[in-house]
């Protein structure tokens, strides 16, 4: 009988003992955060085992690769699917995420935890998180700043010989070129040159097909050569603008590029094939995205000295631009869990919690951490970084920015790397395709 | 022993079961076995088809669940029969289709015909001509995409070797004159082997005896090869152009992994521009026009094919 009484004690206490257990848990949650797969998630893996420690919910990453990214992520989005319950996704899906109800409002979620945007690096505001642009409507916290910009190889550029070759030829020093003539002059210097006993060539740059590559290439000479995405005084007008004069010039320099200066069999390249080509030693210059540094500045091969890093070049009449990069972390409104995902955003934009993503490799939009005088100097390309987020435009983040982005792909890669028709064609075509799909919008 | 599990297995039967499952007819019994099949195809196959054509008349967007979705008419229709783009996308398949098919069916009639003979090995032959179609597209494409590297790929390297020309100084995957060639070359390396096999089975099924009749009436070996051979295996040809012809119509994964419809828009099949439509401008009820005008063509192409491989067969 007391052997019973025991036992009885026992399993009541351990039912007791299990539902506490499970009443604990009960408040913690499992949170899923969807991103693409890349060296800056890897970084926010590890910086997130913070927020798992301090709030007690669970981290889980759904990573993808880039050329597969916004398929699947969008799809996700489209079918209200709960896979993800916090989505950094492209800056261009705001509006549209934002007019279908796929991300939640954070205007008021900001105003009660203090979280101001005014905070932020202004650039990636507009970019990451307004729809409209330009109005306080808050559809994410910006999360990874990132921006187009160039690496070189330095230790190519200080050897004696070749600065005294390239002085005589261009009657110049062989050095950062600060505009996109003298970009492309060291680019043709280099085209085939021989090095250490290797063919090289001049500049690794974007010319991807399938899913947005070439359009974030040729953006960046457009924005520097005078294109603009429509009339600033009445919304939608985009003769003269998109097809100008200057942005003519700006494509053909472009392709001009293309054909001179690019490595053989360079005609579908994006960010891993220039990293690629950047990285075994075949080229002089490669364009990407500032998120490739820190991975460059860490390599065996091209690592430390032999590289250096420098901002978008300016067009002939001294404009600079560059392409924005990066993205937003935005909390998605099927999710179940809603409170817990906006529990990390809090978590997420503590000034301690960026500055520490800024030391793992992830690039911080938060002014404190930016404008601090000891960031210029904290990496060697932070200067070269804090100088591009000064000086960005992004492409459309109109709801039917997919129609757009394809349009700009295929009329770019037609002209540039399948040689049809010339940059003017190339550029009527696009400002008629766009129209088009803005009329079939309602815009006019 | 068999009679004693059978009279056990009916002793086991409850009564009143037993009295239900007699009491059904055959056709019942028929309704059940299939009515699972049916309800599947119901659900999987027809239902999705009836509800494309529903929404290829719509201005649907499935990323515009907020929007009201409009009947349209046959606006989608007129706008893809009128897009000059998507007949250029037709014309790529068609270059695609035809190429391949021509370069399968010779090539592959052509090997069945060498492994058909006897000969010392030609068991690891077959088996090592067949590998290529047992690889992943996905696989292929890769690969071949480092094959065509034009300053690291074996291909660039072996037409450099045979012709003298600098192998950097082309890509085959690059330019638009090659890129179309680039495609065919794989997908003719990959599926020759399945044409193959399918006129070896037709070579082997000719009974020997025909041709000892034709040695006896002194017929050479090209008079049997013309009146006996090709006839015979025409059908089984025929077969292997259907199953190769639907197949390339909806090719897709190993010329994204080639070439992702590049340079421009070259080798942009139907498959890749309908896929850009549906899943990444989300222009649903235009893509499901698209989809139903392609279906149709394939459809009514395949039915006008059968019907001439019949009389083939008949013959």
């Amino acid at each position: 009988m007391k052997q019973i009484l025991l036992s009885s004690t026992v399993m009541v206490g351990a039912y007791f003992g299990i539902a506490g257990a499970s009443g604990t848990h009960a408040s913690a949650a499992e949170l899923t955060l969807c991103w693409a797969a890349w060296d800056p998630a890897n970084a926010l893996v590890e910086l997130s085992k913070d927020f798992e420690a301090k709030s007690g919910n669970t981290m889980k990453f759904e990573f993808v690769p880039w050329p597969n990214f916004a398929d699947r992520m969008l799809n996700e989005l489209n079918s209200g699917g709960k896979l993800c319950d916090l989505m950094i996704g492209d800056s261009q899906w705001i509006g549209g995420a934002a007019e279908n109800g796929q991300y939640i409002k954070l205007n008021d979620f900001f105003d009660k935890e203090g979280i101001k945007m005014d905070d932020f690096i202004p650039a990636t505001v507009i970019g990451y998180a307004e729809w409209p642009k330009n109005s306080p409507n808050y559809w994410a916290l910006p999360a990874f700043g990132d921006v187009v910009g160039w690496t070189y190889r330095k230790d190519w550029f200080s050897r004696p010989e070749l600065q005294a070759e390239f002085k005589q030829k261009y009657g110049r020093d062989l050095a950062v070129p600060k505009t996109f003539a003298e970009l492309k002059d060291i680019a043709e210097f280099f085209q085939k040159r021989q090095i250490d006993g290797k063919t090289v060539y001049g500049a690794a740059i974007y010319t991807e097909r399938g899913s947005e590559g070439i359009t974030m290439g040729v953006m960046d000479v457009l924005y520097s050569y005078g294109f603009e995405y429509g009339n600033p005084k009445k919304a939608y007008e985009l003769d003269g603008f998109v097809n100008s004069a200057d942005a003519v010039k700006g494509l053909e320099f472009y392709k001009a590029l293309y054909d001179c200066c690019t490595p053989p069999g360079h005609s579908d390249a994006y960010m891993s094939e220039d990293i690629d080509a950047y990285k075994s030693g075949q080229v002089a210059l490669q364009m990407n995205f500032a998120f490739t540094w820190p991975g460059i500045h860490a390599d065996a091969n091209v690592g430390g000295d032999k590289s250096g890093y420098f901002p978008n070049p300016a067009g002939p009449a001294g404009v600079q631009f560059a392409q924005l990069g990066g993205q937003g972390i935005s909390v998605v409104a099927a999710s179940d869990k809603q409170k817990e995902a906006l529990d990390y955003i809090k978590w997420f934009a503590q000034p301690e919690i960026q500055k520490k993503w800024w030391a793992l490799g992830g690039y911080s939009a938060l002014r404190s951490v930016v404008e601090d005088p000891s960031f210029a100097t904290s990496q060697p390309y932070a200067q070269t970084f804090l100088d591009s987020m000064a000086i960005v435009k992004d492409f459309w983040a109109e709801p039917s920015y997919a129609s757009l982005l394809q349009a700009s792909q295929k009329r770019f890669h037609d002209y540039v790397v399948a040689k049809q028709g010339t940059a003017k064609d190339a550029l009527d075509g696009l400002a008629d395709d766009w129209k088009d799909i803005f009329e079939d919008e309602g815009k006019y | 022993m068999l009679h004693s599990s059978i009279d056990r297995a009916a002793h086991a039967t409850p009564p009143v079961l037993a009295r239900r499952i007699t009491g059904l007819s055959d056709r019942a019994i028929a309704w059940i076995f299939v009515a699972p099949s049916i309800v599947l195809l119901l659900a999987i196959n027809i239902f999705p088809l009836i509800w494309t054509v529903r929404l290829s008349f719509t201005n649907f967007r499935v990323n515009r669940p907020n929007e009201p979705v409009q009947f349209v008419g046959l606006r989608n229709y007129l706008n893809i029969l009128t897009d000059k783009d998507i007949w250029l996308t037709m014309q790529a398949t068609a270059h695609f289709l035809i190429w391949t098919i021509v370069l399968q069916v010779l090539i592959g009639f052509a090997l069945a015909y060498l492994i058909n003979k006897k000969f010392r090995g030609n068991d690891l032959w077959t088996t090592i001509i067949v590998l290529p179609m047992m690889l992943s597209p996905a696989v292929v494409g890769n690969f071949w995409t480092f094959l065509y590297q034009p300053q690291i790929g074996l291909f660039n390297y072996a037409i450099g070797f045979l012709t003298g020309a600098d192998p950097s100084s082309f890509s085959m995957i690059g330019d638009t004159s090659l890129a179309p060639w680039a495609i065919i070359i794989v997908d003719t390396w990959m599926w020759t082997p399945f044409v193959m096999l399918i006129c070896l089975a037709g070579l082997r099924s000719i009974p020997s005896s025909i041709y000892e009749a034709a040695e006896c009436d002194r017929a050479s070996n090209w008079r049997q090869f013309w009146t006996i051979t090709i006839p015979m295996v025409l059908p089984f040809l025929m077969l292997a152009i259907l199953f190769r012809g639907i197949e390339n119509f909806k090719m897709f994964d190993l010329v994204v992994q080639l070439t992702g419809g590049g340079p421009g828009s070259i080798t942009e099949l139907t498959s890749i521009n309908l896929k850009r439509e549906a899943f990444e401008k989300w222009r649903t009820g235009y893509a499901s026009a698209y989809a139903v005008i392609l279906f149709v063509t394939v459809f009514g192409l395949a039915s006008i094919y059968v019907k001439a491989l019949n009389k083939v067969k008949q013959r």
